[in-house]
């Protein structure tokens, strides 16, 4: 089996994390609270203990054991939180994991951010050659691949100009070019694609692929299902810390689908919660016309967005805003109640609010929603990928005809024609 | 293409002793040599003074220690003018102080370079250290210079000076590594080593000849005054230049060595032991 060339076995990593916030509501509370915990705290230093708060374990991931030929391109996908940012962290070696073992043979580049080791102050030039040191290059190495980065990044002309002074496009591609040029085994890679504009992209995708026919192994995290779709021959999916599911990219991406319920709803549970406890977001019902809870509409159908809300004081001035993404994460549409006209605010105890959205316009797919409430311009309660939204093909026009799906699109418009002499 | 030899990384939980981190940090030399050059080259940018800036200190402060102990206080330094002896003192001095600031913070510094990519830890704090030097060299220009200027010759002593600088680095990167390890679980050493620093230059024979301080001490406590390596450092830094009357005891020098080397390998132990999971505190 000299063809495994990573091999994780068991992988779990803990956190410890401190137990729930005690609230401070006067200064003389906190003060008095801050300097009985310096007291306590530096007793515990000298009876020779951490200090520690009232902490409980989260496990980041847990059990993770899965292997990588030779060649393999594995996709990484998961919800924000799933254990993936905690798993590339291990295997790129950032940090150790609580227990588990993991061997990979060969030469690793990881690349968890775009410009590793920059330094603003210094030319373009001298950050090639740091950066390409940082992530593990010889100076020879660097020496002859130099004109090769500069090339790819297409910065040729900036090359002694401080990167304080580049755009924030050149700078992702200088730090993209010189990670794309370490030529390791193993290559680990985190999101990186979400940076940089639409051609940079596709000279990254390009590139990541030219990458993995040579021969090399990549992994692969991304909540971009285009991009896993397109270069990955394998995917994992985490969620809650775990792998909850291995294999082929289609089987795994439609897995990512469907583990994110149309609406969301966990029955009298909190989805969410604003930081000072004061508002907590309970459900997310999409409502067909006659107000029941469809899990899939068509488009042009008539729909409500119901959220159910449990303020704990009264809340004025409120707005409530509602992201809708496609499965490639780009916002399609974003509402929001104040700006659409419709002050809102809410009484103690289980509210909702409604919002109408006649002929919804979006074609055929999966889409996620984030919602956020914004109180006196401040968020107050966030909450990404908090639900899904099933759409299917429907007579949006009100022709009895359905929309042509293979003519691609993300919206229908309503449309008038007419043909005329000159 | 050239092949390199199949490379195994093996990752798991307390893997690896001392050895092993320093055999690994020495692989990655070339990574040391970039990191301490970033540091000089970032150190003086967009200053108008620029590296003059490594002159002006340590001159700045001979003169305050010239007026002061020479000119109010009249501390005789054995025939060698008080403001050569000052700077001899000094150059070290100020090596020790900016390499152990700097190693100490490094980590604290580095933190979304760390966060993000693995090298040898220790690498950070070294490179802090071996970035000193360069102020260092700097200065040592201008003690050639006064030395001229007030015609004190150097002597054969000026061989040995190599191995004081090694001192003071070896001594910096010994506490460095401490407090740079410390600091990553309590932010409170960010605040102990300016203050520590101001307390121990004037525990430390600077602005005096050691054997001020030394004939107020009972003699059997000398040994606690040798505790201090830059005792050893400063002694013999300046007995190199000047070979004054007084050589430093051999036996001194060895001391600092010795405590300097228990403290340097006990810090690389504490350090190989939070370097494992340190981005989690950062």
């Amino acid at each position: 089996m000299s063809d495994v060339v990573v091999s994780v076995e068991g992988i779990g990593k803990r956190y410890r994390i401190g137990g729930p916030r005690a609230k401070y509501f006067s200064l003389r509370d906190s003060v008095a609270a801050a300097f009985g915990s310096t007291a306590r705290r530096l007793a515990s230093v000298f009876k020779g203990r951490l200090p520690t708060a009232s902490h409980e374990d989260f496990w980041a991931l847990k059990d993770a054991s899965f292997d990588v030929r030779r060649g393999e391109v594995l996709g990484i996908i998961g919800r924000n939180g799933a254990g993936k940012s905690t798993l590339l962290k291990i295997l790129s070696r950032v940090t150790e994991p609580t227990e588990g073992r993991a061997v990979l043979r060969g030469r690793v580049g990881s690349l968890l951010e775009v410009g590793t080791g920059f330094h603003p102050e210094l030319t373009g030039r001298e950050n090639i050659y740091l950066s390409g040191a940082i992530l593990g290059m010889k100076k020879t190495e660097i020496d002859l691949k130099f004109d090769a980065i500069a090339a790819f990044a297409g910065v040729e002309k900036f090359l002694d100009t401080p990167c304080k002074r580049y755009s924030s496009g050149m700078y992702v591609r200088l730090g993209f070019a010189v990670a794309a040029h370490l030529d390791p085994e193993i290559l680990i890679i985190d999101e990186v694609l979400a940076v940089g504009d639409a051609a940079f992209q596709k000279k990254c995708l390009g590139k990541m692929s030219e990458v993995s026919h040579s021969g090399r192994t990549v992994l692969f995290v991304s909540h971009n299902m285009a991009a896993v779709e397109k270069l990955c021959s394998r995917a994992l999916l985490l969620s809650h810390g775990r792998i909850s599911k291995s294999g082929p990219v289609p089987d795994v991406v439609s897995a990512y689908l469907s583990d994110i319920p149309s609406g969301a709803d966990h029955s009298g549970g909190v989805l969410a919660n604003s930081e000072d406890g004061s508002l907590e977001l309970t459900h997310v019902h999409i409502l067909a016309n006659d107000k029941s809870v469809t899990p899939v509409v068509q488009c042009g159908q008539d729909l409500s967005l119901e959220l159910g809300f449990r303020a704990r004081k009264t809340l004025h001035d409120l707005s409530v805003a509602v992201g809708i993404n496609n499965l490639h994460d780009v916002r399609i549409a974003a509402l929001r109640s104040d700006i659409a006209g419709f002050p809102l605010g809410l009484e103690v105890g289980n509210r909702r609010v409604v919002c109408r959205l006649p002929a919804l316009p979006l074609v055929a797919g999966a889409y996620t929603l984030d919602i956020k409430v914004i109180a006196k311009g401040e968020a107050l309660l966030w909450a990404p990928r908090i639900a899904q939204l099933a759409v299917e093909n429907g007579d949006f026009y009100g022709t009895g005809r359905l929309p042509d799906p293979s003519w691609g699109g993300t919206l229908h418009l309503h449309q008038e024609w007419e043909a005329s002499g000159e | 293409m050239k092949r390199t030899r199949p490379l195994e990384t093996v990752i798991s939980p307390g893997r690896g002793g001392l050895l092993g981190s320093i055999i690994e940090s020495w692989r990655y030399r070339e990574l040391l040599y970039f990191l301490a050059w970033r540091d000089v080259k970032v150190r003086y940018k967009q200053t108008v003074m620029g590296a003059a800036w490594a002159i002006i200190q340590p001159l700045a402060t001979m003169v305050i220690f010239t007026l002061i102990f020479s000119r109010m206080m009249k501390l005789s330094t054995e025939g060698i003018p008080y403001p050569v002896f000052a700077f001899a003192g000094l150059l070290p001095w100020t090596l020790f102080q900016s390499a152990l600031g700097q190693s100490s913070s490094s980590l604290l510094r580095q933190t979304s370079l760390l966060s993000k990519v693995y090298f040898p830890r220790l690498l950070v704090p070294l490179s802090s250290v071996v970035s000193a030097l360069l102020d260092f060299g700097l200065a040592l220009l201008v003690l050639a210079g006064l030395m001229v200027w007030y015609g004190v010759k150097p002597s054969w002593g000026l061989t040995t000076l190599p191995l004081f600088v090694l001192l003071a680095l070896a001594s910096a990167l010994a506490v460095g590594v401490w407090f740079a390890a410390l600091s990553v679980k309590y932010r409170d050493f960010r605040y102990v080593v300016p203050f520590a620093l101001r307390l121990w230059l004037f525990l430390s024979p600077v602005a005096y000849p050691s054997e001020k301080l030394i004939s107020q001490i009972p003699p059997n406590c000398r040994w606690i005054y040798d505790l201090n390596p830059m005792t050893g450092v400063l002694d013999g830094f300046r007995w190199g230049l000047f070979s004054a009357s007084s050589s430093p005891m051999p036996g001194s020098v060895l001391m600092s060595a010795l405590v300097v080397a228990v403290t340097l390998a006990c810090g690389l132990l504490y350090f190989r032991r939070v370097e494992r999971t340190m981005v989690d505190l950062l």
